[in-house]
């Protein structure tokens, strides 16, 4: 809820006295800091930031915080978290969560809360493992990788967190390598302004467990010419020399480059994240080359 | 009558409905008679408790001045002698408007009717002298109506029936209304599919029609789970009073409506339905306007992991679930224990385990309540005993989660959910106080974990108090800062404060108190849902000449009243009467392991009949 009298804070007011026992180099510093720098600019009051998380890595999050928080059990934060905003609208109310909390054993209140559209934020840390357990296929590891509980290769065919948000019906989904914190920190900023069920996918190395998991698309030498990072209005341009861009060829999306067969940057579609017909927005969630990133999808919607 | 200790109210006394009185209407030619004779047979052949009156009454005519042509037939059926045909009706079966006009004064309030909603034609209802649909007008509010499609439903079962004119597949529809009642009174429907074979023995036709209507009413009937009226009013002289007929699972709702109300509180409801306990979700979503919260969750853990996230942020928080549900909770119900929140998780017990019987009553949760987490995890544990007094154990259970900042789990059961009473209608001002635990400023020093010296109750510091930002969690917490620890002795002293904190509640809570005797030969001990049958029995055997016989019947659990021992000491022999196969016995045995404890145990999905009490009460004296 924005108020103008909120005083204005900084990430120290948010940054909890304990120590923080996540490994070294772990991405999840970068989201816990995002975080931080992001509250101060969201214009509500401390006392009126609640966090709720499962188990796993990233639930730990809350402890990490100087606000409201609950490290709950396995899955069951978006329950919770319904509660909380249901009980007390004007709270700004966010789930941490993890692929294997989200997706695994909370996949039913996943695609219930995505379903409702409550005003809650989501952030899930995806690092395709179970890093908590110390290494086990999660439902978003690949086919073939090999971990503690497939040693002989993954054989589970994995999920893709955008497509199925948007399966449930998901009004607003972002993604952001764990290594951006600057765009990451606005995203945190616009999921808590859209009204009804953000979802924020951060890509998110395990340094322990999957280190480099998504190293080819989110390394600083390759993220600008692998990733497209979206913006609403402007159009879909990306790599290191802004040369390549997305059109609509039949029902693919496709990469062209501008100035090669007489390609325009007019001729490149426009994100349009508001947009209420998704089918564009599940073409983009499933590209692989480049991968999307940013505000894919922000419809608004009636909330709960 | 009893003195209800919580409210100082005087309350009725309700008693397990021994002898049930079913009433079938209709047109003369809807086979009312033939439905009715085959529900007396089959009564008759099920076995000794149960009396019938198969020539009682043949025909049913409609009161002077009314309406013309309704034929009917009425059966009383009872485990103890049955000396009256019984003029008021527990279930009463309208085949048509004007069998429900000329017979609704005999219904008595709360109990059941079933109608066949097609026959609720407007030329029907003008026949029957109906200016409004009584079904539609609300006129019906103080019954609980079975709405059916009956000759629709027949229709369907009917369409591979070859052979047969329609007039006598429609006729047919009075066998789906027995079939209904069959499944309600667990009769067997074979005595009926004999009976056909006989007497349509030369038109197979007619034999296959009518067995297949039969059964599809069976099904009907197990599909929407209905639950049978099980119990009534002794005659009494009701306190000064306005009263109201409810059945357990409305007054649940209203004493969690009185809680949210004498609190100041917001009420929110997580919950996912389930037989028998859904009704208190669809009584508390009718109450928007009292600010009442009712979230129909995706499945039981969300519903009990929204009513926690409620409580946290400040609401008075309940769950309603019936014994699966409880075990999906039981996770989410450790958490709400370790983080010390205000809850109410309220269990409808059905005949377990697994899916078990889902509309007959048991007893069987009772461990599943005390015992069924992780870890060392004591929580409140309270039962009603009666339809009405669910209203006041709800209320107390919403008290006690309050005031020691912990959750709660009230058993009630399948039949005092659905059973009615009448019940007097209370003034939340006359209620007793419920003093919740939050505080609104920021102290010096204050941790989360800071506990009152008297309950060992932390304070309830709600999101959106500034200055009182912290963290809970299902890790154990430090004892003094709140924060994670994993240091051994804390744990042990974590432990040793829970559990204390729940035994503390024994001095928030009244004596247990007996009936008719204080001390003396014989102390029945019972909880819950069987106070009716088990008050009638020790009633009626202190009357036929045998003295001393007390009752104790529990309502708090855990902890159990402070002065039980002392009660045990008064008699020479005790029996446990429960409907399962011992578990408060159990119980009772651990913490009072100096007294000798008979048991008397059902595990058939039915109440307590008093014919098989009193004789169990004898043999032991």
């Amino acid at each position: 809820m924005e108020t103008t009298a909120v005083k204005k804070y900084t990430f120290k007011d948010f940054t909890s006295d304990q120590e923080v026992r996540w490994c070294p180099g772990c991405d999840d510093y970068v989201v816990l800091r995002s975080m931080q720098k992001a509250l101060p600019d969201m214009g509500i009051a401390k006392e009126d930031a609640v966090f709720i998380s499962g188990i796993g890595c990233s639930s730990r999050f809350p402890y990490y915080m100087d606000t409201y928080g609950m490290h709950s059990i396995h899955g069951r934060a978006p329950g919770i978290a319904s509660g909380v905003k249901l009980a007390n609208p004007k709270l700004s109310v966010w789930v941490m969560t993890g692929d294997g909390d989200s997706m695994a054993i909370g996949g039913n209140h996943f695609i219930h809360v995505l379903r409702r559209n409550i005003d809650l934020n989501i952030v899930m840390f995806n690092n395709e493992i179970y890093g908590l357990t110390k290494g086990q296929f999660s439902p978003t590891s690949l086919i073939g990788q090999k971990t503690k509980s497939s040693p002989y290769g993954n054989t589970q065919p994995p999920f893709s967190p955008g497509e199925l948000a948007l399966g449930a019906n998901a009004r607003f989904f972002a993604r952001i390598g764990g290594n951006n914190p600057k765009a990451m920190t606005q995203i945190f900023i616009d999921a808590h302004k859209f009204k009804g069920t953000s979802l924020v996918e951060v890509l998110q190395n395990c340094v322990i467990f999957n280190d480099g998991c998504y190293s080819n698309v989110t390394d600083k030498d390759v993220k600008e010419d692998k990733q497209i990072y979206l913006e609403h209005g402007k159009p879909m341009i990306f790599g290191k020399e802004s040369d390549k861009g997305l059109v609509l060829n039949g029902l693919k999306l496709e990469v062209v480059t501008i100035g090669e067969n007489g390609i325009t940057q007019e001729d490149l579609l426009v994100h349009n994240a508001k947009e209420e017909d998704k089918t564009l927005h599940q073409m983009l969630v499933r590209l692989k080359y480049p991968l999307a990133t940013g505000i894919i999808r922000s419809f608004e919607d009636v909330t709960l | 009558m009893i003195t209800n200790t919580e409210t100082g109210e005087v309350e009725l006394q309700p008693e397990v409905l021994e002898a049930v009185v079913v009433r079938f209407v209709g047109d003369s030619g809807d086979g009312m008679q033939l439905t009715g004779t085959q529900f007396t047979d089959t009564s008759a052949m099920f076995g000794n408790d149960i009396a019938t009156f198969p020539n009682y009454p043949s025909e049913i005519r409609a009161p002077q001045g009314s309406l013309y042509g309704v034929s009917g037939f009425q059966v009383h059926i009872g485990s103890i002698e049955v000396s009256t045909p019984g003029d008021n009706v527990d279930l009463l079966v309208a085949m048509n408007p004007a069998g429900l006009k000329t017979n609704l004064y005999s219904v008595k309030p709360g109990h059941t009717i079933i109608v066949d909603t097609d026959s609720f034609t407007k030329k029907n209802l003008e026949k029957a002298a109906y200016k409004t649909n009584p079904l539609e007008d609300g006129s019906l509010e103080n019954y609980r109506v079975i709405k059916v499609a009956m000759s629709s439903l027949t229709k369907e079962a009917l369409k591979d029936v070859e052979g047969l004119d329609n007039k006598s597949l429609a006729r047919t529809k009075n066998m789906f209304s027995l079939g209904m009642i069959y499944w309600m009174y667990n009769r067997s429907t074979e005595h009926t599919i004999d009976f056909f074979n006989k007497k349509f023995k030369s038109k197979p036709g007619l034999i296959e029609a009518n067995t297949k209507v039969l059964n599809a009413g069976f099904y009907y009937a197990e599909t929407l789970e209905l639950i049978p009226n099980s119990y009534t009013i002794s005659p009494a002289k009701l306190p000064v009073g306005t009263y109201r007929i409810v059945m357990g699972n409305t007054a649940t709702a209203w004493g969690l409506l009185a809680a949210a109300e004498k609190s100041g509180l917001e009420l929110f409801l997580g919950s996912y339905p389930i037989t028998p306990a859904t009704d208190i979700l669809h009584e508390l979503v009718k109450h928007k306007h009292f600010g009442v919260k009712a979230f129909q969750a995706e499945d039981e853990i969300a519903g009990v992991t929204s009513a926690i996230g409620a409580s946290f942020a400040g609401d008075l928080a309940v769950t309603t679930t019936s014994g699966p549900g409880l075990a999906l909770k039981g996770e989410a119900i450790g958490l709400a224990m370790i983080i010390e929140l205000p809850l109410v998780i309220i269990n409808v017990q059905r005949g377990g385990p697994s899916t078990g019987l889902p509309t007959k009553t048991e007893q069987s949760d009772l461990l599943q309540a005390m015992y069924g987490r992780n870890g060392e995890s004591p929580v409140i544990v309270i039962a009603a005993s009666t339809p009405g007094n669910c209203f006041n154990f709800a209320y107390e259970a919403a008290r006690l989660a309050l005031e020691h900042m912990t959750p709660v789990i009230l058993l009630t059961d399948g039949y005092i959910a659905n059973g009615s009473a009448p019940w007097k209608i209370r003034n939340v001002a006359d209620l007793p106080e419920i003093k919740n635990r939050k505080i609104t400023e920021s102290k010096e020093n204050w941790h989360p974990y800071d506990r009152d010296e008297k309950t060992l109750a932390r304070d309830w510091a709600i999101p959106g108090t500034p200055g009182l930002e912290h963290r809970v969690g299902g890790l154990e917490k430090d004892s003094v800062t709140g924060n994670v620890s994993h240091v051994p002795e804390n744990h042990e002293k974590m432990t040793h404060i829970r559990a204390e904190k729940i035994r503390l509640v024994q001095n928030n809570i009244p004596d247990l108190e007996t009936e008719f005797a204080d001390s003396g030969d014989l102390l029945v001990i019972g909880w819950g849902g069987t106070y009716g049958a088990l008050h009638s029995a020790v009633k009626q055997i202190n009357k036929e000449g045998y003295k001393n016989i007390g009752l104790a019947h529990f309502n708090y659990i855990n902890p159990m009243p402070k002065n039980t021992e002392e009660v045990l000491s008064r008699f020479k022999k005790i029996i446990v009467c429960e409907l399962n196969s011992g578990q408060f016995a159990s119980i009772l045995k651990i913490n009072h392991s100096k007294f000798e404890f008979f048991q008397h145990n059902k595990i058939q999905g039915l109440p307590f009949s008093n014919g098989e009490l009193i004789e169990q009460f004898k043999k032991i004296v």
